[in-house]
């Protein structure tokens, strides 16, 4: 078996058995990027120097017998994270010449649990998008069909995890930009209850809904990184103060005595036939495991995707005014004056769709037009928040397909946003809840993989790492690989 | 609801974005397929309902008023793309 196709938790084991080290591991993997990004557009940044450097110093640690749980683990981060000294661009023309001069606490944690970065990831501009066509640095690549899109916003980090370029990386998801691109490249990914991961160095979109996660291979990685990200913040006014839980204790929990809803909204008469038939066979899976299967309802969950196009541009519109071309950020050329300095700068630095969402937001926002739209929105977040809470009194985690597709065709839906937007018809939901939830590959459609989301009541990750964890203790789909870089 | 191309004008001067008004007609339709989309939460019964803005419906905690050293003025200050004596420059604002 090549290294590349370890999950993170099997690298632990080999680092931890002195079998190799992370000097090694680390060149490897840079060797790799070398090799198949030119392709695949996953990386933004490789910071190969830094990289080896921090290589060195894990394997020095070790040596001394200070080992972090995450110890010489070589991992990519999304580049929405500050990393200090590095350019941190947030997919975006506006950022390309910023240079962090801080690291985000995400950042700060994982390098302090010993874990060596690779690299930036590619992702939409500020991560609006579900396509990873918005990114100022072009489009990446689906590793199962190079004419396909990996998803969106966290992209780069999905596809350099599925075509094995990273062992794992981190994402942020504020409406689905962790769980749909890991579903549409066959990867696990998971998004925290919203206060559990400190926001302070992840560049904002939408502050009440950002939340950073992990992906990679497995649930069994992703509750490994998760908790080298959690904890109290001060620097994050959202941060929660509260005990930190234990993710990797009960992953092979034996899953009898657990309840599995299947919300009969997740399963409309729209929705492709067989990725509702994987996701039932998922649910049976489970049942053969000793769970039992109940049908829930969220009949509010229909208007998450207009609550959140609401919600989400409005806190964008507020969050992006921050870059007027005089502190940091792109400046334009030759301004007459200070309004054109600002116009201009705003203008050629934010591509489209960034554009379009802050006039949506400030149009929400403005005069006249906030009772009907923000306030609406923020009441009908309200409902689908306690759809969720009666959905939990039945059932311990929700079961339902990630996205409504598997990956489509570069630039098939690039020119029509209201399309777009509905990719994420089924991860927006648990956003405005401020849920947990994690997908995982359940299953190939037309050689390309397929997702399932499994969503968790508030703080409990560890019961649906716990499930997914046993799903793949059962089964293999999250071992499948593409042939581009996963096979090779 | 639709918008027009006054109102996307209107809107991206408060937004602080340059937008011509070739670029306003393409914008009014894209903008009018967005709002349409999301006039469909008049839809919802939400007279009773008191808005969510936090999901854990946490408060904003304060922490002391106690002032701490910041001296980021040379971190920060070379990120820009024109400073001089230790300040950020910009166009003459006023005459």
């Amino acid at each position: 078996m090549s290294l590349h196709q370890h999950t993170l938790t099997e690298l632990k084991a080999l680092l931890d058995g002195g079998d190799i080290s992370s000097r090694e591991l680390t060149d490897y993997f840079l060797a790799r990027i070398e090799r198949f990004d030119g392709e695949l557009n996953s990386f933004v940044t490789v910071t190969a120097e830094q990289a080896r450097s921090e290589a060195d110093t894990a394997d020095a640690l070790r040596s001394k017998g200070e080992i972090g749980l995450l110890n010489g683990l070589p991992i990519a981060h999304k580049d929405i994270f500050c990393t200090r000294g590095v350019r941190t661009s947030c997919g975006s023309r506006m950022l390309d010449n910023f240079i962090s001069p801080y690291d985000a606490t995400v950042v700060e944690k994982m390098r302090s649990a010993g874990a060596v970065m690779l690299g930036k990831t590619n992702m939409d501009e500020f991560a609006m998008g579900s396509s990873n066509e918005t990114s100022f640095y072009g489009p990446v690549k689906n590793p199962w069909d190079l004419s396909r899109v990996p998803g969106g916003s966290s992209g780069g980090s999905a596809a350099a995890v599925a075509a094995r370029l990273a062992p794992a990386a981190t994402g942020t998801d504020t409406g689905g930009s962790i769980r749909q691109p890991a579903a549409l490249t066959g990867i696990t990914g998971l998004k925290p209850t919203y206060g559990t991961v400190s926001r302070w160095g992840m560049i904002a979109f939408a502050s009440s809904l950002d939340q950073a996660g992990p992906m990679a291979q497995s649930a069994a990685d992703c509750a490994l990184l998760l908790q080298s990200m959690v904890g109290h913040d001060d620097k994050d006014s959202t941060s929660l103060n509260r005990p930190t839980d234990n993710y990797l204790a009960d992953l092979d929990k034996p899953l009898a005595g657990l309840t599995v809803g299947l919300p009969e909204e997740f399963f409309p008469a729209s929705l492709d036939g067989r990725i509702a038939e994987l996701t039932r066979e998922t649910a049976r899976e489970l049942e053969r495991q000793g769970a039992r299967v109940v049908s829930v309802s969220l009949p509010s969950v229909k208007l998450s995707v207009p609550a959140y196009y609401v919600i989400a541009p409005a806190e964008a519109s507020s969050n992006l005014s921050r870059f007027d071309g005089v502190r940091y950020g792109y400046r334009c050329q030759d301004p007459v004056d200070l309004m054109d300095l600002y116009k201009r700068s705003r203008s050629e630095g934010f591509g489209d769709e960034v554009q379009r969402r802050i006039l949506v937001g400030t149009y929400a926002l403005s005069h006249g037009y906030y009772d009907a739209y923000y306030l609406r929105a923020q009441k009908v977040r309200r409902l689908i928040s306690d759809d969720f809470a009666r959905a939990f009194e039945k059932a311990d985690v929700i079961l339902g397909p990630t996205s409504p597709e598997v990956a489509f065709p570069l630039g098939a839906k690039k020119d029509d946003p209201v399309t777009m937007y509905m990719a994420d018809v089924f991860t927006i939901a648990v956003n405005l809840a401020g849920l947990p939830a994690l997908s995982m590959p359940a299953g190939m459609i037309d050689g390309l993989p397929a997702g399932v989301q499994l969503v968790g009541n508030y703080f409990r990750e560890d019961q649906i790492l716990n499930v997914a964890n046993r799903y793949q203790q059962a089964t293999d789909w999250h071992r499948q690989a593409p042939a581009f870089g996963g096979a090779q | 609801m639709a918008i027009d191309q006054d109102t996307v004008l209107k809107v991206a001067h408060l937004a602080r974005l340059h937008v011509s008004s070739e670029q306003s007609a393409a914008l009014a339709g894209r903008l009018s397929d967005i709002l349409n989309m999301v006039d469909e939460l008049a839809s919802a019964d939400v007279d009773q309902i008191a808005p969510l803005a936090h999901p854990l419906d946490v408060s904003q905690p304060l922490r002391a008023d106690v002032a701490e050293p910041a001296d980021l003025r040379d971190r920060v200050l070379p990120l820009a793309a024109a400073s001089e004596g230790g300040c950020f420059l910009v166009p003459r604002v006023i005459e």
